[in-house]
């Protein structure tokens, strides 16, 4: 490792440290606060390691997410939680891995329908199901306090760095990049573009997955409409393009501002989030390509005369 | 007597009503160019690209060192040990020149990651001439820069057979004289190349032996000299005017 | 037979709402993800028109049609065009236009949700039944059903045979060498926009007879325009048109012989079907 790596490092560690210790230091507020942009963090970073090389828009966040909180919902009596977790990560990354197989060998509008309708898709089959066998939602009562979810959701987040840390040095990394580039020159160069894809589209699948379900009980009760919400998807896209995807930290610098900003819309005036939403994504296409990443490069260009 | 590498036999490739290349065989041997000509439209990039795996052939087969490359995959192709170029030259834009060289030595024929791979792409980067312009972004590279970039990937995978598309179309002048020693220095190396060109000049002084090619046919074989002098070969070029 | 025949009667609105969004995708290679929202928009009009001033839908089409048209065309050439512009690739452009129209669609949906309400919207426009072959269906399908296959028709007719639909044709095919003769590719694509979206409206206020809508639906009609283009082909009229009916009729089936909530299910299953045997299309021919 270079002199860099290890002051990335350092910092990475001392901020870590930092996010760990806010329910010491933090209001319940804010306890509450800090989950919901750690669960954030974790789904738009690892979102970010796949479409941001691939330029694959995934909109299937939600379709992944709800997988977990139906493990957690359907496991939790049985097993014990720490196993429910990677339980759902597993599942994830095989469901992702069907999906990828499917979609990932075609062009990209393909992949973004496909997505975008999954989660719906899901909860269609789902609340079939449950119709079926009688059942409606389930209530996920358990011990785990909001604290706990929280840190389970750092330790994720950390783990899901790492995970990025290591992609961008290694050659499935270095696969995805050229892919994102031109997949023809990809393929001539040698690289088996659709193992690559899927390989890669199993992370998130798998993050996604085990992040609902560390986030079930907190709940209490699920059902296949909320577990689903196809808004989970959307914001996670905002998040990680308003920070940028061009490096490992950008979805982090999307998610802060834009938590907070969603906050304040649903507390003032909870009509507005679709437009808020909406206006976001056009912000994103004409003003900041690139997200705060790019704009912060941009800067770096001009006047840090450093590359 | 040298050994063949690549075989090309009784290849035909159809798009939809349109035969593109019809029933064409030749053979490449070790260590030689071989120049493939024709008028445009006659099927040459639909040869390559079927060569390279960008798309199956509807008939034939295409052997390389006894393995069987009709119908495989692209990337199986390029592991295989076939590197390419594009007549429209393809860069990886958001990469910089040393990512775009190491992108053919990471996945290719033989290997290579790491320093390991580092110092091999660096190695070709200053063989071609481009250690200057490094640092560039490949989006302000010259028209001959970015055509060497592709040239350093293409060879950075150290392919069996090297497939040029026309790869000294569009150079000025000063350009080609570069060019053509460029090439003539790989051939001196002991590279396969087949050649895609237009250049008479180029297939004079590089090929070995070359393939005619109209109308998605082989209408000639030889040396560059006997077939140029093919008066078959030389009504097929007269009668198409973009040649 | 009842399941057909009012299969049938979906497919063939589907079938124009699907050939809006074709003409926008196949002539201006944009992928319009707020068409949806163009539909609710329209059927939200004859909705009003025919609440507040007892028009006749059917009537309300030669207002909605024409603003729809001009609306798509602002929305084309002030918010689309300069991404097409600024496109360094065929895939840059579909990202942009892919995250650009997503945008629009959560702003209409905001926008008419904050003009409109949340609710759901719906009036009783020839709701008596119609006696056919035995059973009974409802008539403002069948007015909806005819009027798609007159519109979808006029408008095949119109770009088969006309000139200016001979160059949308042109450009669908290939937009460098469509320029190459002569064929104003920015007009064309345009054009082609804005009467895709027209088209698309026009589909929406034919819903609206005997659907209920609300705000935030368009993103579901998005959806299954674009498994029917897909399932038909892009840029294929007679294919577009096949695949709407077959979904028109493989919704019915699954939501009569199922469970009605698992009708996007079915839509998605033949979606699947289509990507893993068919990527090209049900008359597309694989390629490479
Ligand atoms: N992917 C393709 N689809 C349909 N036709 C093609 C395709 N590629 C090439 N062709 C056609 O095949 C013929 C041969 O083209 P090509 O191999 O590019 O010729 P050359 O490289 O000798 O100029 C041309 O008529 C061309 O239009
Ligand atoms: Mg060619």
């Amino acid at each position: 490792m270079s002199g860099t790596d290890w002051r990335n490092l350092a910092i990475s560690a001392a901020l870590l440290g930092l996010a760990a210790l806010l329910p010491v230091y933090g209001s319940p507020y804010w306890l509450t606060m800090g989950t919901t942009m750690a669960m954030f963090v974790v789904l738009a970073t690892s979102w970010a390691l796949f479409s941001g090389p691939t330029h694959y828009i995934s909109l299937a966040t939600a379709a992944f997410f709800g997988i977990g909180t139906f493990v957690t919902g359907l496991g939790f009596q049985s097993l014990p939680f720490w196993v429910l977790p990677p339980l759902a990560a597993v599942i994830g990354a095989v469901l992702a891995a069907l999906v990828g197989l499917v979609t990932l060998r075609l062009s990209g509008v393909y992949f973004v329908i496909f997505t975008l309708g999954l989660a719906e898709m899901v909860r269609q089959v789902v609340t079939w199901v449950q119709n079926q066998t009688g059942h409606r939602g389930m209530y996920v009562l358990t011990s785990i306090t909001e604290r706990e979810i929280y840190w389970m959701l750092v330790a994720l987040g950390a783990l899901v760095f790492l995970a990025g840390w290591l992609i961008g040095r290694s050659r499935l990394g270095f696969a995805l990049r050229i892919i994102g580039n031109d997949e023809t020159v990809a393929k001539h160069a040698g690289i088996d573009t659709a193992l690559a894809k899927v390989a890669l589209f199993m992370v998130p699948g798998a993050v996604a997955a085990a992040t609902g379900a560390i986030l079930a009980p907190r709940y209490i009760y699920i059902e296949p409409s909320t577990a689903f919400a196809p808004l989970l998807s959307f914001q996670v896209v905002i998040m990680a393009l308003l920070g940028g995807t061009g490096r490992l930290w950008g979805p982090v610098a999307g998610v802060i501002p834009f938590s907070l900003l969603w906050e304040a819309i649903t507390r003032q005036a909870p009509n507005q989030t679709l437009l808020l939403l909406g206006i976001a994504f056009l912000v994103i296409v004409y003003l900041l390509p690139g997200g705060f990443v790019g704009l912060w490069e941009r800067f770096r260009r001009r006047f840090g005369g450093r590359t | 007597m040298s050994r063949t590498v690549l075989q090309v036999r009784n290849v035909t490739k159809r798009f939809g009503g349109l035969v593109a290349v019809n029933d064409v065989s030749f053979d490449v041997t070790e260590h030689s160019v071989m120049g493939l000509i024709g008028p445009n439209g006659s099927g040459k990039s639909t040869m390559i690209n079927m060569i390279s795996g960008s798309f199956a052939p509807t008939a034939g087969s295409i052997r390389l060192e006894g393995h069987e490359l009709a119908g495989k995959p692209a990337h199986k192709v390029a592991r295989l040990g076939v590197g390419r170029t594009f007549q429209l030259v393809r860069l990886l834009p958001e990469l910089s020149v040393l990512d775009n060289v190491i992108a053919g030595a990471a996945f290719g024929h033989r290997r290579r990651w790491g320093a390991e791979a580092r110092a091999h792409a660096l190695t070709l980067i200053d063989r071609l001439g481009l250690t200057a312009v490094m640092g560039m972004p490949v989006s302000a590279l010259t028209y001959i820069d970015t055509k060497r970039v592709e040239l350093a990937r293409a060879l950075a995978g150290d392919p069996e057979v090297l497939l040029l598309d026309e790869w000294l179309a569009g150079l000025n002048p000063t350009e080609l004289g570069t060019g053509i020693a460029l090439i003539r220095s790989l051939r001196d190396e002991g590279r396969t190349i087949i050649l895609v060109e237009h250049v008479m000049d180029a297939i004079r002084s590089l090929c070995d032996r070359c393939v005619v090619m109209s109308s998605g046919t082989r209408i000639a074989e030889g040396t560059p000299a006997e077939v140029l002098s093919d008066p078959e070969v030389i009504r097929a070029y007269l009668g198409d005017d973009d040649a | 037979m009842f399941i057909l025949i009012t299969g049938l009667l979906l497919g063939g609105t589907y079938a124009l709402i699907a050939l809006g969004l074709n003409l926008q995708y196949g002539v201006a290679r944009i992928m319009n993800l707020a068409n949806g929202e163009m539909l609710v928009a329209g059927g939200f009009a004859a909705f009003w028109l025919y609440t507040a001033g007892q028009v006749n839908p059917v009537a309300a089409l030669i207002v909605i049609a024409p603003v729809a048209f001009v609306a798509n065309w602002l929305i084309y050439r002030f918010m689309l065009q300069p991404l097409v512009k600024r496109a360094k690739s065929r895939g840059a452009l579909e990202v942009d236009s892919i995250l650009a129209t997503f945008g629009m669609s959560f702003a209409f949906v905001g926008i008419m949700t904050w003009a409109f309400g949340g609710g759901y919207f719906n009036y009783a426009f020839l709701a008596q039944p119609l006696e056919m072959f035995g059973s009974s269906y409802a008539q403002n399908r069948v007015v909806a059903f005819v009027l798609a296959v007159v519109i979808g028709g006029a408008l095949w007719l119109w770009l088969t045979y006309s000139r200016v639909g001979l160059n949308l044709r042109a450009v669908a095919v290939n937009p460098a060498s469509a320029s190459l003769v002569g064929v104003d590719v920015r007009r064309a694509s345009a054009l082609a926009f804005a009467l895709g979206g027209a088209v698309t409206a026009t589909g929406g206020a034919l819903v609206s007879m005997f659907f209920t809508l609300d705000a935030s639906v368009g993103v579901l009609f998005t959806m299954k325009a674009l498994i029917i283009i897909i399932m038909g082909g892009v840029g294929d009229v007679r294919g577009t048109i096949v695949a709407a009916v077959i979904l028109g009729i493989a919704e019915t089936a699954v939501a009569r012989l199922v469970d009605p909530g698992l009708t996007l299910a079915a839509a998605y299953l033949l979606f699947l079907l289509v990507l893993l045997f068919k990527p090209a299309g049900l008359f597309g021919k694989a390629r490479g």
